[in-house]
């Protein structure tokens, strides 16, 4: 007889499932302007604190607090506040757009909006985000043109992409986004690679690197991290911890019981952890970042903790896995709602400006949907030629006599 | 003209690249300070500086994916992979990643990387260190695969490579990177330096990707084959007599279909030649396109010759490596045949 129980392993649940009431007492939340901010080059170990808070700025009352409050331009707050409107109605108008059967597949960022945005605001021309696909906010909030994101959507004959990427896997080098790979995980070393270019000619450019909380388990974010901490490049990794990945709450991924943030100490690389629906707050830890990286002191990885409001993809149903009410019970509260209840509370912003900024942007994008589907709309218009183009920059012979036979 | 090996004269093709191009880095397992395990980049370090020559972590996803984000800002990354054996971890990066960079990014990012890697057996490198993954890339669109067989064609294909605006993956018979091969594991290597092949102008020049050469003129059979095969189809023909022409693929994608359907007109006959285990290999695809473009010229059905459908076997290593003996046999049964 054995004097050992049989072994059991673990499978982490989360904290409800349908028909349970929402629970997220295992969140401690500190209070906003609690955390301290650091020297810019502080070493990474004098900083571990950080990883495990959450740094927040905008309190119940919606005044900005503590030292991560300090020297932020008004203009920035009201430009990032009308781009989280004219996100959310992008969105809300794409999402249509597939019900109604003009595109494929659809992905939301709703509740996510602040941390592209305001992490944009932060940057400069010629920063290359290496994105996944809940970042339309660093386009939106830029001046691409709001209607190639539409062409895109619908691969229509004005798509940029020429009808060869699903849905939302934009690419636009122009506006620093870099082309989005349906693959997880995988631009996070290319931004690592990125950076190490930009040091190795001499270049003041820094990169951002864009990932979920579920991806984190793939090898790509690893490598990056140790590549990161070996070489040391102007690299800011950006984990969007919504705290699911389909149907797989972020335990599965490896952060129920440790932050994601706190991955990065066994690297040596500097981390935060962040309330990602506080647009103050994301706005001042990734200048924070971004300056640390351009400055020559090397990788730093934020955590932002925020919440999937909607369904993961058009193709998905939350319900059949969490708790119905959970999005409503996130307790971060909606980035949009924050940012509009702090910018009211200074003056800087009303109710009817805001009523009628959400207006403004929902036609802008009626407008630009309506025109993108005159040239097509799920696939019409776009020519099968173009699929044996840009295998090579030339077609070498064997897809010449394919196409050929295609009769294109 | 200098007398190299397949070694220096792959050294010698980035010595030259990086030279003429400061955007070129090369980067890998050991390749910085030792100058890699087979001494490919051996002094490339000290000329060029750490900036542009460094050690990687043991990581090929990160080798490989770092080349991409390097290539996407404006670089022209040569990297290593250690051993084609150790390519597997960086697959997804090569087929997802760069090989669709171009097309999915609607040609705004492009990913001109190179990657060596050494392939094939012959030196008892086991399960492990001996593998032929060509066919895995091969059937990637996206991505270009070349080979060489010779000190000339080494520099000149890697040249052509790290110029390419495409992602190509230069496979290294290792088996050749000191010596031509006799086709005989019982017989010493002998030496590039009394070899044709191993006279390598210095300098810049390149040889084109997508064309074969014809390394033996003949009129009895066309033997397609690539690598350190070339050396084995050589052996067989002194050894039975029979006259066969020795198609050297040295670019397997894109291929050079008119040299390969011109041979076998020619000739009537074709065997395909190479290591790596036959279902699915590359064989396959020559066999394919020699049937539907030369059905009525063929004089006998198509012959593969190839490694077996085994992993690489460390003890019975001759016995798995298609040697003169099998490839001679099958020669004859085929000459044989009506
Ligand atoms: C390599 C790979 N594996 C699986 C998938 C399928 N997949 C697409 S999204 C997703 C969940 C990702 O979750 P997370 O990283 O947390 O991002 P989120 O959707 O929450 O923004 C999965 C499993 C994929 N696209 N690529």
């Amino acid at each position: 007889m054995s004097d050992y129980e049989p072994l059991k392993f673990y499978v982490p649940e989360p904290t409800g499932r349908p028909g349970d009431e929402p629970d997220f007492t295992k969140l401690e939340i500190p209070e906003a302007g609690s955390a301290r901010k650091p020297a810019i080059d502080c070493r990474p170990q004098e900083i571990k604190d950080l990883a495990t808070t959450i740094i927040r700025v905008m309190n119940r009352d919606g005044e900005a607090v503590g030292p991560w409050a300090e020297d932020i331009d008004d203009g920035v707050l009201l430009d990032g506040l009308k781009a989280m409107i004219r996100t959310r109605a992008f969105d809300e108008r794409m999402m249509t757009l597939q019900r109604q059967g003009k595109t494929s597949f659809y992905m939301k960022c709703t509740g996510e909006e602040a941390i592209a945005i305001a992490h944009k605001a932060a940057q400069t021309k010629g920063d290359m985000n290496f994105p996944t696909y809940r970042q339309q906010g660093l386009l939106l909030s830029t001046d691409y043109p709001m209607e190639d994101m539409i062409n895109q959507i619908l691969s229509n004959e004005k798509d940029p992409l020429k009808g060869r990427q699903l849905p939302i896997l934009y690419s636009a080098r122009s506006h620093d986004y870099f082309t989005v790979s349906g693959n997880l995980g995988t631009q996070f070393i290319h931004a690592v690679g990125w950076a190490m270019a930009s040091a190795i000619k001499g270049d003041t450019k820094i990169a951002s690197a864009w990932i979920g909380d579920g991806s984190t388990a793939e090898n790509d974010f690893h490598s990056a991290l140790v590549n990161a901490s070996v070489y040391k490049p102007p690299v800011v990794f950006n984990i969007v911890n919504n705290q699911w990945a389909i149907s797989s709450f972020r335990g599965i991924a490896g952060g129920d019981e440790a932050t994601f943030a706190e991955r990065a100490h066994g690297y040596d690389i500097p981390s935060l952890r962040v309330d990602g629906n506080d647009f103050l707050a994301v706005y001042a830890v990734s200048r924070w970042a971004i300056e640390r990286a351009r400055r020559g002191f090397g990788p730093v990885l934020i955590e932002w903790v925020t919440y999937r409001v909607a369904p993961h993809s058009t193709s998905d149903d939350p319900s059949k896995y969490r708790p119905k009410e959970e999005s409503t019970a996130w307790p971060l509260g909606d980035p949009i709602l924050r940012l509009k209840n702090h910018l009211i509370a200074r003056g800087l912003w009303s109710e009817e400006r805001h009523a009628q900024a959400e207006s403004e942007y929902d036609e802008e994008v009626r407008v630009a949907t309506k025109e993108a589907e005159s040239h097509g709309v799920m696939g019409a218009g776009s020519s099968p030629k173009d699929m044996f183009e840009a295998v090579f920059e030339e077609l070498p012979p064997h897809l010449r006599e394919q196409r050929q036979k295609m009769g294109v | 003209m200098p007398q190299m090996s397949m070694i220096e004269a792959i050294r010698d093709a980035m010595d030259v690249k990086m030279a003429e191009d400061d955007n070129v880095v090369v980067f890998g397992e050991d390749v910085g300070y030792f100058g890699g395990v087979f001494r490919c980049t051996h002094g490339l370090q000290d000329k060029y500086g750490k900036n542009r020559v460094f050690d990687s972590p043991i990581n090929e996803s990160g080798i490989v994916g770092a080349a991409i984000g390097m290539a996407a800002y404006g670089l022209r990354p040569c990297v290593e992979i250690q051993f084609a054996d150790y390519i597997y971890p960086a697959y997804d990066q090569i087929v997802s990643e760069a090989a669709r960079l171009r097309y999915r990014s609607g040609e705004q990012f492009t990913a001109p990387i190179t990657i060596r890697t050494p392939v094939g057996g012959g030196i008892f490198g086991g399960q492990t260190h001996s593998q032929s993954p060509e066919s895995l890339f091969t059937h990637v669109a996206g991505v270009k695969s070349v080979i060489p067989s010779n000190p000339y064609d080494a520099k000149g294909l890697l040249i052509a490579a790290m110029e390419d605006p495409d992602p190509v993956i230069v496979f290294e018979p290792k088996r050749l990177y000191n010596g031509p091969f006799d086709g005989h594991h019982d017989r010493p290597a002998s030496n590039w330096s009394k070899h044709p092949l191993g006279d390598v102008p210095e300098g810049h020049y390149t040889v084109e990707i997508g064309k074969a050469s014809t390394f033996r003129e003949g009129k009895a059979v066309t033997i397609l084959t690539y690598g350190t095969m070339v050396y084995v189809a050589e052996a067989a023909v002194k050894e039975t007599g029979i006259d066969a022409e020795i198609i050297d693929l040295r670019s397997l994608l894109p291929l050079d279909v008119d040299a390969i359907v011109e041979s076998v007109k020619k000739t009537g006959r074709c065997m395909v030649l190479h290591e790596a285990t036959q279902t699915s290999g590359f064989g396959a695809e020559l066999a394919a396109q020699v049937q539907e473009r030369c059905f009525y010229h063929l004089e006998s059905p198509v012959v593969r010759v190839a490694g077996y459908d085994t992993p690489y076997p460390h003890a019975q290593e001759w016995d798995y490596f298609p040697g003169p003996a099998r490839v001679g046999r099958e020669l004859k049964a085929m000459m044989e045949a009506v």
